[in-house]
């Protein structure tokens, strides 16, 4: 060791220094993608509306505040239990949207379609897009169509953006957390994650689960009819609960703890995570949320959850505090206490 | 979840907790030797339930983390290779060798995939006989048997286009060498429940004997950690060197008699270098004789590798117990599971990695307000 260093003053200089080109990691949703919207998108692109790094951007117009979000969807396999690419392409923006509260109105629709893709195949993707705009009360209002050649796509890579209205009064965001917030998801956790790994091709394990991708405005507004007063919401895709609620803690400079044993986690998800070692809290989800309600609230909210479909297996899962700001703490099933932290990039099947 | 929830029960851990403060009256140093039981121990926190005088050392038993640093850059050598698909357990990815890790190698172009067991890289050697698939098989004896089985399994299929990177590592060998270092502290031991799955536990009873050293066959779910602790102490307190099995329900003495076989057909003992601690004599398994023409190493020419580990690290000292993860200079500085400067900062098994994820911060309490 070299004995110039000064070990107390020493701090990590260059954020981006280990990787000089981009690895499957920088879109995992862990650290290594957040350190890509921090260190390069945000600086570059700075303005008030980007900065609160919510699900949606939300912009004043004269008619109003409109949200306003965009998002891209590169699955494999393209077809898997409960959905397909298309109802994700849906489904993942209209969420976006509903989490800044906003009534969902207008998509757009970007194919990136691989030379060589059987039409029947667009036509299902297709169809289940309309299908998923229909129970989402939306419309997809305008479009476009790229072909790449053969081998530089995975068959079909779907963008879209959309628009929604926000309601007078109605103003959650990630930086809105407050100590004494309570902490509720909507359902069960890790289900979409563990349905498409389940039929990944080499780890077929026949999970008896299918994806819960399903669009969220309906439950956001049934939760906001009962009050206007809901401080976040997050929608849980990749990267899963923990993620979600690190992002939190840092946007609103708050400390969140939460209970493994309230957790509503199907058996089917817990065993596969056990088998491969993952931890169901990082798995992605397409139909869950997460809502941090005043302690006031908080009863009547899960109850309004729990009378909608999406929200039957709603469930308080802990709290906010202003100990350990920034840091996500779980209480564990045997009553130790561990931290959540996000994770580096994908979650890694263990060795054993 | 039936088998396990019967081992996560917080009111029978409550009450082990209870048992082991009961008979437990002076300090007392005991390794969990296995890299799964490091990260149940940290992740349910079961340390900061402990009485304080038992003092958990964490061991050498991480497979990612012991993998040498030359072996590794072999593997990032052959993986960048044209022609060559790269296989490997998904947690060797993020393992950093002397400049790049496999990650980087498949950004780079390198066909890099991450299989869930080796027999799919066999599958993958059929289904591109032009191409030469190479399985990275590290790990201890627990994943040997199916990456014997592997080779085994190309040889019989007559399989040119397969091959294995080898760094095989053995337990026994391994407590010797703790035992015998002269600035060791560990007076008990937590077997790896799943290596003696394998292997039996009658490899240990010399090693009982010789060291007059208490070693417990231990499983990892809380109630196997705190079972196995549990018996730690009393056997320390009432000053016996035993040989105990406190996972019965995985493992018997005489181990898994086929599989054993198998292995002792594949592989042969070899002398092998441990990341952070040194060359371990007869403490790995390299492919035997008969099964050279799958060795990697020998197919492709990566013999002369110069290799650079980090002058900041000391994952060494952390894998022999003789430093906590959070002593380290480095530790959540310039050493992160993001920037990691040993390996038992990449695997989620590893000490470092442990600490980092679930240990850096422990509140006194976490009450939650509402039922």
């Amino acid at each position: 060791m070299t004995s110039a260093i000064d070990f107390d003053t020493w701090a990590c200089p260059a954020p981006l220094r280990s990787y000089p080109t981009i690895v499957m990691g920088h879109g995992g949703g862990g650290r290594l993608s957040s350190e890509l919207v921090e260190h390069l998108f945000a600086p570059a692109f700075r303005n008030a509306a980007l900065d609160t790094l919510g699900d949606a951007a939300v912009v004043p117009t004269d008619a109003g505040r409109l949200a306003y979000t965009t998002d891209s969807f590169v699955v494999r396999p393209l077809f898997f239990p409960g959905g397909n690419i298309g109802t994700l392409a849906v489904n993942g923006t209209v969420n976006d949207l509903a989490m800044m509260g906003a009534q969902p109105r207008f998509l757009t629709a970007g194919f990136i379609l691989e030379e060589g893709l059987p039409l029947a195949t667009l036509g299902l993707i297709v169809e289940a897009m309309a299908a998923a705009a229909g129970v989402a009360g939306v419309q997809i209002v305008a479009g476009d169509t790229k072909v790449v050649d053969r081998g530089h796509g995975d068959g079909v890579y779907i963008n879209t953006s959309g628009i929604g209205v926000v309601p007078e009064g109605v103003s959650p965001a990630p930086n809105r957390a407050a100590p004494g917030d309570i902490v509720i998801v909507s359902g069960d956790l890790g289900v979409h994650g563990i349905a498409i790994l389940s039929v990944r091709e080499g780890l077929e394990f026949g999970a008896p689960l299918a994806s819960d991708c399903a669009p969220l405005n309906g439950l956001v507004t049934a939760m906001l009819t009962v009050t206007p007063d809901i401080h976040v919401l997050r929608d849980l895709t990749r990267g899963g609960l923990a993620t979600a609620l690190n992002e939190i803690a840092r946007a609103s400079g708050v400390g969140i703890r939460y209970d493994e044993r309230r957790l509503p986690v199907p058996t089917a998800v817990a065993a596969a995570c056990d088998m491969l070692g993952m931890d169901p809290v990082y798995v992605a989800n397409e139909g869950k949320l997460v809502a941090l309600v005043p302690p006031s609230a908080a009863d009547l909210v899960l109850e309004a959850m729990r009378w909608h479909p999406l929200g039957a297996r709603a469930a308080i899962i802990g709290e906010v505090t202003e100990q350990h700001p920034g840091v996500v703490v779980a209480r564990t099933a045997i009553g130790g206490s561990r931290v959540v932290d996000l994770q580096i990039g994908e979650q890694l099947p263990r060795i054993c | 979840m039936k088998y396990l929830d019967e081992f996560r029960n917080p009111e029978i851990a409550e009450r082990l907790f209870q048992d082991i403060r009961a008979i437990t009256t002076r300090p007392w140093a005991i390794m969990e030797v296995c890299g799964g039981q490091t990260h149940s121990i940290i992740r349910n926190g079961i340390d900061q339930l402990l009485p304080p005088e038992i003092e958990l050392i964490h061991g050498p038993g991480c497979p990612v983390c012991v993998t040498p640093l030359a072996i590794i850059d072999k593997a990032l050598a052959i993986a960048a290779r044209p022609g060559v698909v790269f296989c490997s357990f998904g947690d060797m990815l993020r393992v950093p060798g002397s400049g790049k890790d496999l990650f980087r190698v498949k950004s780079e172009g390198g066909d890099v995939r991450i299989v869930y067991s080796p027999l799919d890289a066999v599958k993958l050697a059929q289904t591109h006989p032009d191409r030469e698939v190479v399985f990275f098989g590290i790990g201890f004896e627990t994943t040997a048997p199916a990456n014997g089985m592997a080779v085994y399994q190309a040889d019989r299929l007559g399989l040119r286009n397969f091959s294995m990177l080898v760094s095989h590592v053995l337990v026994p060998p391994a407590i010797s060498a703790l035992m015998e270092s002269p600035t060791n502290r560990v007076q008990a031991f937590l077997a790896a429940g799943h290596v003696c799955s394998v292997m039996g536990y009658w490899e240990y009873e010399p090693l009982v004997a010789r060291y007059r050293v208490p070693i417990v066959v231990t499983g990892f779910e809380p109630l196997d950690v705190l079972e196995g602790v549990r018996r730690a102490v009393a056997q320390l307190e009432a000053g016996r060197a035993e040989m105990e099995n406190a996972y019965p329900r995985a493992v018997r003495r005489e181990g898994n008699a086929p599989a054993q076989k198998m292995l002792a057909d594949v592989f042969e003992v070899t002398d092998r270098a441990w990341r952070g601690i040194g060359v371990i004599p007869q403490s790995g398994w390299r492919l035997a004789d008969r099964y050279r023409a799958y060795d990697a190493e020998a197919r492709f020419d990566v013999g002369d590798i110069r290799t650079q580990e980090s002058p900041l690290c000391h994952s060494g000292e952390v894998l022999q117990g003789l430093l906590k993860p959070t002593q380290c200079p480095a530790f959540g500085k310039e050493c992160t599971p993001r920037t990691p400067l040993g390996a038992t900062m990449v695997s989620s098994e590893g000490a470092c990695a442990a600490y980092y994820q679930y240990g850096r911060f422990i509140p006194a309490d976490i009450p939650l307000a509402r039922p």
